[in-house]
């Protein structure tokens, strides 16, 4: 079966000028992600894992090399081209979960939906994610992890080709973290999202299709998981 | 805390915009507290000290003749500590090189006497009492002629031709405002006041061992209004026109009118720019100081009392104020110097000078410290409220509800980020409000001084081109027949001539009277007409009278009435007329009648007193030139010429006044919309690199941070406008003077002026603001907790 890649990345190298120190992020990073796949990519603090996914998500600009998102090449000078990338092909989670804290849950989707081509309903969203009992609280009555999963829903809604989550359960404890990894799965299940996870926590790395490592920038390893392990069985 | 006084130092250049906005209000504050108050005090002392000095008097009144003998029954009344008796005319003088005619105000003085409201020399000597032919005259005749100690003219007295020397220059307390009866504004160049000798003066008309005119002044504590009834019992067997008080007297009531104008914008101004620098310095550093709660927390571990904290953070609102203080106190003494010289040219003084009390500039000061001290302390108190290891975690999420818009209804109108903009203005209403606040004033003081504009070009352009329209108005000698129209209208340059008669009466309406001049002429009389306020003319009727509207306030008529007319000259008759109309004027105290009517009441022959005349362009001045020289006629003056030097001054002061109230109220807008875009900015940046990571484009997310300052405004201009709307009819009420009421009417293009010059202060603070958010790296705002 031929695989379509949602992303191909090649000769990724980002420098960070700091006066007298230069910084390597990354180094000549080759990277493919493929339709339809839940890739972990691991790796110690610092490693570079955030960078790589920023210059895929059309955050942030490498200093040389190309990214391919399916067949088209990203023009990362183009702040208009950039924005409208990321308002109909990307979602992104953060480990912190950066919801407006005037909307209520429903309308953190909405904010998404209201500006995409053809979105979920964002109750349909948040039922996904397990909040349908949650629509109308805003924030700050909501616990983390019910953050994290309206976070997930609104980017999800818009029905994304592929969806980028920065250390996702960084600031959760194992039983909600494990409630976020679960719609992650579900996403990647039901709508077939692409997904990539980074994740400095070993343990996860067991729910991926492929598990890529990272290291001082560069890619250390790249392996498929053929034998996911259920997220219950997971514990950090 | 030496580590945080560095933070101290970098914090304050990052935030040095609101710095500088919150020293260009403190100093425009201060600016408005030296020149508008400064000038009011300064008119104010000038005032009270020439008053003092000159012995103002309290009470006038005028008569027909009175001989000297009952002046020992005035000085009897109780409750007046001085009288003063004096001759008083108006008479025609001829100057050298002067076009149209120069009427002058004939007045005693006796240097052996002391007098009431006595004149203060510039230059020469006062003429003795039996010295004839020589004069003082009035210091902005004076000027506006170039006659100094020496130069000579001509006056007409009593119907013939004197020979007059200047031999001194004066100043007189009773004419600050040098006004010739019936002006609306002074000409120094037509009318001049001139004293000469008690007795000559006297002996030239008719006056010996009498007057004509009599000042009071009074004991402390006596009743102005009981001395006026005695006074007027005693005048009344010699021709008394009533007694009046100093609230009657024209140089006072206009001096009056000024001062009060002064002292409330001089109050109302300050007090508003005031009030805006503390929010802004109340709202600034609540804001600073919560974005440092977790050092604030480090701080309060180790120790340090809030006193402590709030005074470290109170530097950065000191340095605003010091700054403002500075630049105000600099710029707000030059322009109150120039405000003062500029009053110099309206109001005589013999000493103004601009004088401020430091005092003021103390409490504008004062207020601005204890407001940001206020802020300060507020802000540490907030932050310290939690333990410190609580302190040092990051905020939780602020609490929202749905607003008042959402439980109304509106809900499904709205889109997210429009709830979003209203959920933030309602979680903090004070905040919100007191900003709609400021940018209204801004908007109020731009109305209430356009308005001002407004109202004078308004009246000048009624009285100039609606109510006297010709180009030169003729005063007869003696009265002439109407067959001079005829004979007017032969001169060559004159294309349309419109004869009038004006008879002085007394109208008596039940215990009410009030002396006036009734106006005769055509029915079809097209040069001068009959306007009300609101620009609509009223037609003369063929019988009975129009009154203005103050005359017929004087004499409580509020509608069609019949009152008692005594007719003040030729065989005096006493006769009832129907007054048929009451005009809406705001100038001057007019009776109209029909010519003929008007023969009919008066009596005598069907003589007239004077024409107004059109002329072909550019002929003017000659015509003027030639009229003046001939014998049959006393008085030639041009509104027309009037109107162009009026609009000539109007013209310059327009620019200069709406820059500076451009300037002035611009500045609280760009203070108050600037500060709360820049506040919203650091408290929801992190919302917004949110919404451009989820594909919110620059230009979407920028909206977004300015549609609360942008609804802002938007509610705030109309509540300007009832400000301003307001404002402007109380400053309205603060001047009704005898001669004039400022009309009551903002011009559509005022408001709509004033809402544009706020909305470019404000779109110019987002421009500002919008840069910086440009400049926001969006990923490490996300890497970071609040
Ligand atoms: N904005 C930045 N400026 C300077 N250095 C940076 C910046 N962002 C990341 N770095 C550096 O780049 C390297 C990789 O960072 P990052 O991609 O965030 O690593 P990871 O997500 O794997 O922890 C680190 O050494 C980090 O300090
Ligand atoms: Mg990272």
């Amino acid at each position: 079966m031929e695989r379509h890649h949602i992303f191909r990345a090649r000769g990724l190298t980002k420098m960070y000028d700091m006066g007298e120190v230069r910084v390597e992020a990354l180094r000549n990073v080759d990277f493919d992600l493929y339709e339809g796949e839940l890739l972990v990519l691991l790796g110690a603090s610092g490693s570079g894992k955030s960078t790589l996914l920023n210059i895929l998500g059309g955050l942030d600009a490498p200093t040389e090399g190309t990214v391919w998102y399916r067949d088209r090449e990203l023009d990362t000078t183009d702040e208009d081209a950039l924005t409208d990338y990321r308002r109909h092909h990307v979602g992104f989670v953060f480990q912190f979960y950066n919801l407006i804290p005037s909307l209520t849950a429903r309308e953190n989707v909405a904010l998404v939906t209201e500006i995409s081509d053809d979105p979920m309903r964002p109750d349909e969203a948040l039922d996904l994610v397990g909040l349908a009992n949650r629509l109308d609280h805003f924030p700050a009555q909501l616990s983390g992890g019910e953050q994290q999963r309206v976070a997930i829903a609104r980017a999800v809604a818009k029905r994304p080709q592929v969806l980028l989550c920065d250390e996702p359960t960084g600031a959760l404890d194992l039983e909600t973290g494990r409630i976020v990894l679960r719609a992650l799965e579900r996403v990647n299940t039901e709508l077939k999202t692409a997904i990539a996870v980074i994740t400095h926590n070993a343990a996860i790395a067991g729910m991926g299709d492929r598990i890529v490592r990272m290291s001082s920038g560069q890619i250390a390893s790249d392996e498929p998981n053929p034998d996911r392990v259920p997220i219950n069985n997971i514990s950090w | 805390m030496r580590s945080l006084r560095h933070k101290l130092v970098r914090d304050t250049w990052h935030n040095r915009g609101q710095v500088l906005s919150i020293a260009a209000v403190v100093a425009t504050a201060i600016m408005t507290v030296l020149s508008m108050r400064g000038t009011y005090e300064s008119l104010q002392h000038a005032r009270d000290s020439f008053y003092q000095e000159s012995s103002f008097p309290h009470v006038w009144a005028r008569l027909e003749r009175a001989p000297e003998s009952i002046r020992s029954r005035i000085e009897a009344i109780d409750g007046v500590q001085a009288v003063d008796t004096r001759v008083r005319f108006m008479a025609n003088l001829r100057l050298p090189d002067r076009i149209g005619s120069v009427t002058g105000l004939f007045s005693s003085v006796d240097p052996e006497v002391h007098a009431l409201g006595q004149l203060v020399l510039r230059s020469g000597r006062l003429p003795g009492t039996r010295e004839r032919d020589r004069v003082v005259i009035n210091e902005k005749f004076s000027e506006a002629n170039g006659l100094e100690e020496g130069d000579t003219f001509d006056g007409i007295i009593n119907g013939q031709m004197r020979h007059l020397m200047v031999v001194g220059v004066a100043i007189s307390p009773e004419y600050m405002y040098p006004l010739a009866p019936g002006s609306i504004f002074p000409d120094h160049e037509t009318f001049g006041l001139i004293w000469m000798g008690r007795e000559v003066l006297a002996a030239e008309s008719d006056m010996e061992g009498a007057f004509n005119e009599v000042a009071l002044q009074l004991r402390g504590g006596a009743r102005e209004a009981a001395v006026i009834d005695a006074l007027d019992r005693i005048l009344k067997p010699y021709g008394g026109q009533g007694g009046y008080g100093r609230s009657e007297q024209i140089s006072h009531q206009f001096l009056e009118g000024e001062l009060a104008q002064n002292r409330n914008t001089g109050t109302l101004i300050p007090a508003v720019f005031l009030a805006v620098v503390a929010f802004l310095l109340n709202m600034v550093l609540r804001r600073l100081v919560d974005t440092q709660r977790q050092e604030i927390a480090v701080l309060k571990a180790f120790g340090y009392t809030n006193a402590t904290v709030g005074w470290f953070y109170l530097r950065f609102a000191l340095l605003a104020v010091f700054m403002g203080t500075v630049v105000g106190v600099v710029v707000g003494t030059w322009l109150g110097h120039v405000m003062v010289d500029l009053y110099k040219e309206y109001f005589v003084f013999p000493d103004l000078s601009y004088r401020f009390g430091v005092d003021l500039v103390a409490i504008a000061v004062v207020i601005s410290i204890l407001s940001a001290a206020v802020g300060a302390l507020g802000g540490v108190r907030a932050a310290t409220s939690l333990p410190p290891a609580e302190a040092m975690r990051p905020k939780a999420p602020a609490r929202f509800r749905p607003g008042i818009f959402e439980r109304m209804g509106f809900e499904r109108w709205l889109s997210s980020t429009a709830r979003m903009v209203l959920r933030n203005i309602e979680r903090q209403p004070v905040k919100s409000f007191l900003s709609a606040m400021g940018v209204a004033f801004s908007v109020a003081i731009l109305v209430l001084g356009m308005f001002m504009f407004d109202a004078i070009e308004y009246m000048m352009d009624l009285q100039f081109n609606q109510v006297q329209r010709e180009d030169i108005s003729l005063v007869f000698e003696r009265p002439l027949p109407e067959s001079v129209q005829t004979e007017i209208e032969h001169h060559p340059s004159v294309t349309e001539a419109e004869i009038f008669r004006s008879v002085p009466v007394r109208l008596i309406h039940g215990h009410l009277e009030k002396e006036a001049g009734i106006i005769g002429r055509r029915l079809g009389d097209d040069l001068q007409r009959i306007v009300d306020e609101d620009g609509r003319e009223i037609r003369l009727p063929s019988e009975g009278m129009v009154l203005s509207r103050f005359l017929a306030d004087e004499l409580g008529l509020d509608g069609p009435g019949m009152v008692w007319a005594e007719v003040l000259e030729g065989s005096r008759p006493v006769r009832t007329v129907a007054v048929v109309d009451i005009v809406d004027d705001f100038l001057g105290a007019s009776a109209y009648m029909e010519l003929g009517a008007l023969h009919r009441l008066a009596g005598g022959t069907r003589s007239v007193n004077g024409a107004n005349v059109k002329v072909f362009p550019g002929t003017r001045d000659a015509v003027m030139d030639e009229m003046a020289t001939l014998p049959s006629i006393a008085g030639v003056s041009s509104p027309r010429k009037m109107y162009e030097i009026f609009r000539e001054q109007m013209d310059e002061g327009f620019l200069l006044g709406v820059f500076f109230l451009v300037f002035f109220s611009s500045i609280i807008a760009l203070a108050v919309i600037y500060n709360g875009a820049r506040i919203a900015l650091s408290e929801r940046g992190r919302e917004l690199a949110s919404l451009r990571v989820l594909g919110f484009s620059r230009q979407e997310v920028a909206v977004l941070l300015f549609s609360e300052q942008g609804l802002i405004t938007f509610v705030a201009i109309p509540i300007g406008w009832l400000l301003g709307y307001w404002m402007s009819w109380a400053m309205v009420n603060a001047f009704v003077t005898e001669s004039y009421r400022i009309p009551f009417l903002v011009d559509t293009g005022t408001f709509v002026f004033s809402a544009a010059a706020t909305i470019l202060a404000a779109v110019l603070s987002s421009l500002v603001v919008r840069r910086r958010l440009n400049r926001y790296d969006l990923i490490s705002v996300l890497k970071t907790r609040d």
